[in-house]
């Protein structure tokens, strides 16, 4: 790693002042990517500002069916969180499956959605329940927030600070994990409530985190898991490394729609 | 370079380091604790496992200078008065261990997972939690009985729900 400079900020306020004091600072959430990713010297920043301490942005707060996690909150926290399983227990199973137990208990929300791995789990929710990102200055919807592999509508000092969404009536998560790193190679996040069914696909997409209009549709008319058999998922934009091919990915594009409405 | 604090094992420590001194360097090196070790350096193995307020974490990806002002244990903090922790009395009464190299971080990480689970712990579960330690010798067949028989020894250690 690098040498930099490291600052830990007590609010909001006191981060955003760290940050635009520093030449060249990146925010430091759990640091579960980015600590690493500067071990190996593919980012150096020269200052590191923590929001690990920032207390209001910790917590989930659910209000009737209006849930709010800061975005401060750690997977583990989300995973364990009561009354955010009595609500939409997808996202507490989807959480409790990111990394390992250690990461979960570093690894926050907000990192994660900040930092947009298009192979990442939380975009694919986020985009499903239709969430909106509250920062420091503004509210950002899920759909035009995520903007493409590893970019998000954040501006430069801009500081997630929490997600709100309405919990919708069914919600269900599946992935399949890549063997290795356990990150999705294909996971997909659906719900069903007032706004219709909603399909948001992470890991597959070679442009990150995508809904997909032709399983909505199925959805729409008949919520159940064989409703998607006769879908087509077209592999051109999807993503083509050494885990998978884009058929193979498009192949569980579907079969993880089938396990997360079954699970839903 | 500056002044880190934080308690670790129960005593209160300072040491100067870089801000880029990762926690495991800062407890191996400045400390000289060097039961906690370094396997893969890319946060996948678990040697490295120590914890931090109370919850299991990878000291290999966290800064000495983020640990700042927390408490810190590690293996070296587990047994007390020359009495093996319970957990690690049951790796070595059921051979939870070939090379040992792995073994810290394991016994770390089966103690944050019996504190979270208790006696409820079942094998599947143990399999699943153990998803970021790595074994090179045992086959892990071991080490899941030797958490599975130290849950059921401490019982009702679970913390209380939140």
């Amino acid at each position: 790693m690098y040498a930099t400079h490291y600052h830990r900020a007590s609010s909001v306020q006191d981060a955003l002042s760290l940050k635009s004091a520093a030449e060249d600072s990146r925010y430091l959430s759990g640091g579960m990517t980015l600590i690493a990713t500067m071990k190996q010297r593919l980012a150096a920043p020269t200052d590191l500002v923590d929001l690990r301490h920032v207390e209001a942005m910790k917590g989930v707060t659910v209000a009737g069916r209006t849930v709010r996690i800061g975005a401060g909150t750690t997977h583990y926290d989300v995973a364990s969180s009561a009354a955010l399983a009595g609500v939409c227990p997808a996202i507490c199973a989807l959480a409790s499956h990111i990394g390992d137990p250690h990461v979960r208990h570093m690894g926050t929300i907000g990192g994660s959605i900040a930092n947009n791995d298009p192979a990442a789990d939380y975009p694919s929710a986020l985009l499903a329940l239709d969430a909106v990102i509250v920062t420091d200055r503004r509210e950002i919807g899920a759909a035009d927030f995520f903007t493409g592999l590893f970019e998000t509508a954040l501006v430069e000092d801009e500081i997630v600070t929490a997600v709100t969404f309405e919990a919708p009536e069914k919600a269900g998560y599946a992935k399949f994990p890549n063997p290795a790193s356990r990150y999705a190679m294909t996971g997909v996040f659906v719900t069903k409530g007032a706004g219709g069914v909603r399909v948001a696909v992470t890991g597959a997409g070679s442009d990150g985190v995508f809904r997909h209009a032709g399983l909505e549709q199925a959805l729409s008319a008949r919520w159940s898991p064989d409703a998607v058999a006769g879908v087509a998922v077209d592999p051109s934009n999807l993503m083509a490394d050494l885990h998978a091919s884009a058929d193979y990915r498009a192949n569980l594009v579907k079969v993880m729609t089938k396990r997360a409405v079954a699970a839903a | 370079m500056a002044k880190v604090k934080m308690t670790v094992n129960g005593r209160q420590v300072g040491s100067e380091c870089d801000d880029r001194t990762l926690l495991v360097h800062f407890l191996r090196e400045n400390l000289g604790l060097t039961g906690t070790h370094v396997g893969c350096d890319t946060s996948q193995c678990g040697t490295c496992v120590v914890h931090m307020d109370g919850r299991s974490v990878k000291s290999c990806s966290i800064l000495a200078a983020q640990a700042a002002g927390s408490d810190i244990v590690t293996i070296e903090g587990l047994a007390s008065g020359g009495e093996l922790h319970p957990v690690q009395a049951a790796f070595k009464a059921n051979h939870g261990l070939q090379c040992g190299f792995c073994t810290p971080g394991m016994v770390m990480t089966s103690v944050d997972m019996i504190r979270r689970h208790g006696a409820a712990l079942d094998e599947a579960t143990v399999r699943a939690e153990l998803e970021g330690n790595i074994c090179r010798c045992t086959g892990y067949h071991n080490i899941v009985q030797s958490v599975l028989a130290a849950a059921a020894e401490m019982g009702g250690a679970k913390e209380a729900a939140e």
